[in-house]
């Protein structure tokens, strides 16, 4: 997870590898450059499938309301913010970080942004994205006259 | 989501392959664990994923929670034996995402286990776990003997 606000380019996902640490959850590296509003990474996987593309991310300890997903100009963007969790009891020990989460991806113009189906799942976001029907390979038979 | 007694180690601490890079990252932990003496540090070593785990603690309780996103409670298990707690489980990956056509894997999937030792003596028979947004939350109420307590002496 990283703390930076870059658009992930769906139709090109190598070239974004550079920048993916797998530092675990929690690990504290990143804690002393983080500013207030800093969000973090989520962890993403994504499939194409037939259809489109399907996306899973990791949003822990955000519910629906917390979740924020817009479409704007070929760009997906995924906000997810959780509430602290609420307790009278004493903090003693951390490793899961308190930022809220964010992500951007650059569409592919071939998706249906109208058919877009989310769903969220003990904090997994799942991102149905079809392409629309004139994008899909299609077989063009030729009558032989 | 099932609390179980402990069993064996062998039982609750499945071998999985060693993983170069969680492996480094498996030792950053134990010397973070071994670091913090609130825990008394993670037991022995497992190769695997490791959720990031907090701790509280109030007078009556201890609460234990684990980021655990996009698990079946099933697959989370929850073990008690004397003061260590262990967090075992498998995170499935569906079979539609495993297929080719991954463009770009993230996530972990597999297997994780995370064992610590409380700090004070729980009562085992009230463990109680719940499991929301993907967040576990164990709650093990301390045993009376290990509450503070007030102690009236008498002047004379």
């Amino acid at each position: 997870m990283e703390n930076q606000n870059s658009t992930d380019t769906m139709t090109v996902p190598a070239e974004q590898q550079q920048s993916q640490q797998h530092n675990g959850n929690g690990q504290p590296q990143q804690s002393q450059r983080r500013s207030a509003n800093a969000f973090l990474r989520p962890r993403t996987h994504i499939v194409e499938t037939g259809d489109g593309y399907t996306l899973q991310v990791e949003l822990p300890g955000v519910n629906k309301h917390g979740l924020e997903i817009t479409v704007e100009n070929g760009e997906l963007t995924i906000v997810g913010r959780r509430e602290p969790f609420q307790t009278e009891a004493e903090l003693v020990y951390r490793e899961s970080r308190t930022a809220d989460f964010r992500r951007a991806f650059e569409l592919d113009p071939s998706i249906d942004t109208t058919r877009i189906a989310a769903r969220l799942e003990q904090g997994v976001l799942t991102l149905d994205l079809p392409k629309a029907e004139a994008a899909k390979p299609r077989r063009i038979e030729v009558a032989v006259a | 989501m099932n609390i179980i007694r402990y069993q064996t180690p062998s039982a609750v601490a499945p071998v999985l392959p060693r993983l170069s890079g969680l492996s480094a990252l498996s030792s950053e932990m134990d010397r973070l664990f071994s670091a913090f003496p609130f825990f008394g540090g993670s037991e022995e070593r497992f190769e695997g994923w490791q959720p990031a785990v907090d701790l509280y603690h109030d007078k009556d309780s201890v609460l234990v929670r684990a980021e655990l996103p996009g698990m079946n409670k099933e697959d989370i298990h929850v073990s008690l034996h004397e003061d260590v707690l262990t967090l075992s489980g498998e995170r499935r990956q569906e079979k539609s995402h495993n297929e080719k056509g991954n463009l770009r894997s993230e996530r972990y999937f597999g297997k994780f286990e995370r064992r610590f030792t409380l700090p004070v003596r729980v009562d085992s028979r009230r463990v109680a776990a719940s499991y929301e947004d993907g967040v576990l939350t164990v709650t093990l109420p301390k045993a009376e003997e290990a509450k503070p307590r007030q102690i009236e002496v008498n002047v004379k």
